[in-house]
């Protein structure tokens, strides 16, 4: 949101469906300004828009709309991310620009350390100590112009008892500032062999850590990368119809329930109903789907996609921040600030790292003083100084949070969302991915593939019974049967008194008679015998059909199957989890036979059928008990608590039409290679978040006691504080460029 | 004598950063929880840091952020999982649920930028 420098107030548009005429726009009106916080509201009718200064969040304006019986979203331009990238590359040039003006001194100088002679000695008399005042104070102004933001930094985050990467930067260049003026100003207070200036290590270790920034800046910015390949799936213009002319608008301007033609080959601007025509839909670009989707009239359509030959006019439902795309955005953006807990520590650390160097620094210079050899003040002020440089939180911070970023940015490419660190770091350990049978290892959409009516009864009767029974139900396989009927033409009587009996099958009243369609248990439990087609049951139940027992007072009258084809792809997804060396669990209702034939097909491991809905969850604690980390694959409402009981609950949807945010991981593609492709991209992060946490870890651990000096006494080595700058700015941008490796990640599904 | 000096100074330095980073408790800026709170991201601080705001009451807060690092991209409330994206040079809102008393930390992705969010019974 945008607004001037008086914070306060800011305008915001909204979207407002719903009103039908002019008193509407009084109630719109009256709800928007009783909102606390709103110095003015005003509806235009015409455009169906409100305009509405305040000191208020649009969520709460949204909410106030809905509350008096309409519907509201916001209007906004989302113009961010073009934003974010200018000010990046001015940042960076800014960067740049500081970097050049230290090398620019600092560089002649180091020149002049190493080879000598280019400039007076500092004690050749008035026109040295001239020379050298001169260089200090054009590093003073090189220090302000080029690191003036780490002096600035470090002042006001000690005033905050706070300590950071400027702290430890400004100090060791304050230092070796300070150090060199009074060498320079009054030599006669330094011993003679520790007269020396370090006014080129504070301008080359400003360089140094200026060119690093934007080095990491730039390499930051791929990290990112996924975020704005989403982003630029928005379309920017959408052809509205209004008042029976189509206009191109900018599509923050496109209000809700306003009609919107498609053209072939057009990107879908925002969410919305197909009102006219039909085409296919390229839908690829959020679900990993490759192939097109069929929509015809009454069909949902979703911004971001892409239409195929066809033209159409949708109604817009669900525009700005509520399309499932910002959504997706919205939600990967969320996951990729989160952390697992694998970085607890490197965060415990990082809290008190910085005043835990600053100790360090001063026990290095301490003892140096007391037990170093001569120029004893030269040799403790440089090893303090390194220590000061050396140090880098910097890599220690951006270990987990830029693995994160690009591991679940490269999820979302394969349109898997990932909920946050957490779910990432458990969907790298699972040991046993649990199935849900029905739409997740078949298709979800079963045909009726049996029709045995026991001797006397006709088959057409025997189906209407079905069907009518069924017509008020919503379970799939009821579907299956209604589809049967239809297509044979049949009337369907309607049937009265229905109940569902869960796990088991529905009992109604048909014309009069008691009708039961179900399972032998079903029938157990309502008296029937059921024995005459147990036989027929099971023989049924061997080919992976789903046979259910229609019974007609009391009587069993013929069995109908209904049975679901096995995904295409789930045997080879199953057998890449294998090559994983994961166990597959098959979890369904679905009685025993029927299962173990699905269970054939695919190569699934372990079958535990006949579960209850309500006892799925229960079976997932007990694999959990076995001390294995289960995964649970389901559609994510029917299965919500077995998703929610499993160590990573993994929502698989059908296309766009997902309830996003309903697990740990939501695949938008219906195929188990999601499942698979989401444990490899969580285990290919965790592993670069080890590497980095271990290569952050190591510099420090290993970095400051060489630069405290630590291997002087054994090989009189010295660590010089300009390679401790270039290894400072070097460690965080190995950790950036290391997570970037990530981006290059494959599947072993090829795909 | 001149060592003497200078050890005891270093002595007191070290003393003086325990003291300072570990020691005293920062103010807290107390805040009604009626009308946003704005903080300014700049500098490697967030000001205020230290927040104090009632209990069972949400919470907005505005963040101004006006340092172009990427480092101040972010600011997370790791135990609330909330989190936002600050855009430069204007406000971007974030809303706190009702809290229960207790300490809520805000950083940045790098735990460099940090704050502090004090919520306490009834002020």
């Amino acid at each position: 949101m945008q607004h001037g420098k008086d914070q306060q107030i800011q305008t915001i548009r909204l979207s407002v469906a719903g009103m039908s005429c002019a008193g509407c726009v009084a109630s719109v009106e009256g709800a928007l300004a009783a909102v606390p916080g709103v110095s003015d509201a005003s509806v235009n009718f015409a455009e169906h828009t409100a305009l509405v200064h305040g000191t208020v969040s649009p969520a709460r304006l949204i909410a106030a709309v809905v509350q008096a019986g309409y519907q509201a979203a916001e209007l906004r331009n989302e113009g961010d991310e073009a934003d974010k990238q200018a000010v990046e590359l001015a940042y960076y040039h800014r960067l740049i620009r500081q970097t050049l003006v230290a090398a620019a001194l600092g560089m002649p100088l180091m020149i002049d350390g190493m080879v000598g002679g280019l400039l007076p000695a500092m004690m050749a008399g008035v026109v040295g100590q001239v020379t050298w005042l001169v260089i200090g104070l054009l590093t003073l102004a090189v220090m302000i112009y080029s690191g003036g933001h780490f002096y600035t930094g470090a002042w006001k985050a000690l005033r905050n008892h706070q300590a950071n990467m400027d702290t430890l930067i400004a100090m060791g260049t304050g230092a070796a500032w300070l150090y060199s003026m009074v060498v320079t100003i009054s030599p006669g207070s330094v011993p003679t062999l520790a007269h020396h200036a370090y006014f080129e290590a504070a301008t080359v270790i400003i360089a140094l850590i200026n060119f690093g920034s934007a080095l990491e800046l730039r390499a930051r910015g791929k990290t990112s990368e996924a975020i704005r390949r989403l982003l630029g799936l928005q379309a920017r213009t959408a052809r509205v119809v209004r008042d029976g002319r189509e206009l191109d608008v900018a599509i923050a301007e496109v209000g809700l329930d306003e009609i919107l033609r498609v053209r072939p080959g057009e990107r879908i601007a925002v969410d919305g109903v197909i009102i006219d025509g039909s085409s296919s839909i390229d839908e690829s670009m959020l679900t990993g789907e490759p192939l097109p989707v069929a929509k015809k009239r009454g069909d949902t359509v979703v911004g971001g996609t892409i239409n195929g030959p066809g033209s159409f006019l949708f109604r817009a439902q669900r525009i700005g921040s509520d399309t499932v795309l910002a959504q997706i955005i919205a939600m990967v953006r969320q996951a990729q600030s989160t952390k697992p807990a694998i970085a607890r520590l490197a965060d415990r650390i990082s809290a008190v790292f910085v005043p835990g160097v600053l100790i360090l620094a001063i026990i290095t210079f301490l003892l140096w003083i007391n037990l170093g050899p001569e120029p004893r003040l030269g040799y403790a002020l440089v090893t303090m100084m390194t220590v000061l440089i050396i140090a880098c939180p910097c890599a220690l911070g951006l270990a987990t949070p830029m693995s994160v970023m690009v591991g679940v940015g490269k999820a979302a490419e394969h349109g898997i969302l990932i909920r946050n660190g957490e779910s990432l770091q458990r969907a790298g350990q699972i040991d046993v991915v649990v199935l849900d049978k029905t739409g997740t290892v078949t298709a979800g959409r079963p045909q009726l593939t049996a029709l045995r009516p026991l001797p006397g009864v006709d088959e057409i009767q025997l189906l209407q019974w079905a069907a009518s029974i069924e017509a008020g139900s919503e379970h799939p396989l009821a579907a299956a049967i209604l589809d049967a009927a239809r297509q044979r033409h049949i009337s369907v009587p309607e049937a009265r008194n229905f109940s569902a009996v869960a796990g088991h099958g529905v009992a109604a009243q048909v014309d009069g008679h008691e009708v039961l369609l179900g399972n032998l248990r079903l029938m157990q439990s309502r008296g029937v015998d059921g024995s005459a087609v147990a036989g027929m049951i099971d023989a049924l139940a061997a080919e992976a059909q789903t046979a259910m027992v229609l019974a007609v007072n009391g009587s069993v009258r013929g069995v109908l199957a209904v049975s679901d084809p096995v995904k295409p792809d789930a045997a080879a997804a199953v057998a890449r989890m294998h090559a994983r060396g994961l166990k597959v669990v098959m979890l369904t209702g679905d009685n025993r036979a029927t299962a173990a034939a699905v269970a054939r097909q695919v190569g699934i491991d372990e079958v535990i059928a006949e579960v209850l809905p309500q006892h799925k969850a229960a079976e997932v604690s007990a694999l959990q008990a076995r001390g294995q980390v289960v995964a649970m694959v389901g559609d994510g409402i029917n299965d919500a608590p077995a998703l929610a009981q499993a160590d990573v609950g993994f929502a698989i949807g059908s296309g766009t039409d997902i309830a996003i945010e309903s697990a740990d991981v939501t695949l938008m593609r219906s195929s188990l290679h999601g499942v698979i492709d989401a444990i490899e991209i969580s285990q290919a992060t965790l592993r670069n978040i080890r590497q980095n946490l271990f290569g952050a870890f190591i510099y420090n651990v290993l970095g400051i006691p060489v630069a405290a000096g630590v291997l002087f006494p054994f090989t009189g080595l010295l660590l010089n504080p300009m390679l401790a700058g270039a290894a400072m700015a070097m460690s965080s941008l190995t950790v950036v460029s290391n997570a970037n490796r990530l981006r290059l990640f494959r599947s072993s599904g090829g795909r | 004598m001149m060592l003497w000096v200078i050890n005891l100074l270093g002595l007191l330095l070290l003393g003086l950063i325990i003291w300072w980073f570990w020691g005293v408790r920062p103010q807290v800026k107390a805040m009604p929880a009626t009308q946003p709170i704005e903080v300014l991201v700049a500098d490697g601080v967030y000001v205020p840091a230290f927040i104090g705001v009632p209990a069972g009451q949400g919470v907005t807060l505005h963040f101004l952020r006006k340092d172009p690092s990427p480092c101040a991209e972010k600011v997370i409330f790791a135990g609330l999982g909330i989190s936002a994206d600050l855009a430069l040079n204007s406000h971007t809102e974030v809303t706190l649920p009702p809290l229960a008393v207790g300490e809520y930390e805000f950083t940045c992705q790098m735990q460099m930028y940090r704050g502090r969010l004090k919520v306490t019974q009834e002020m």
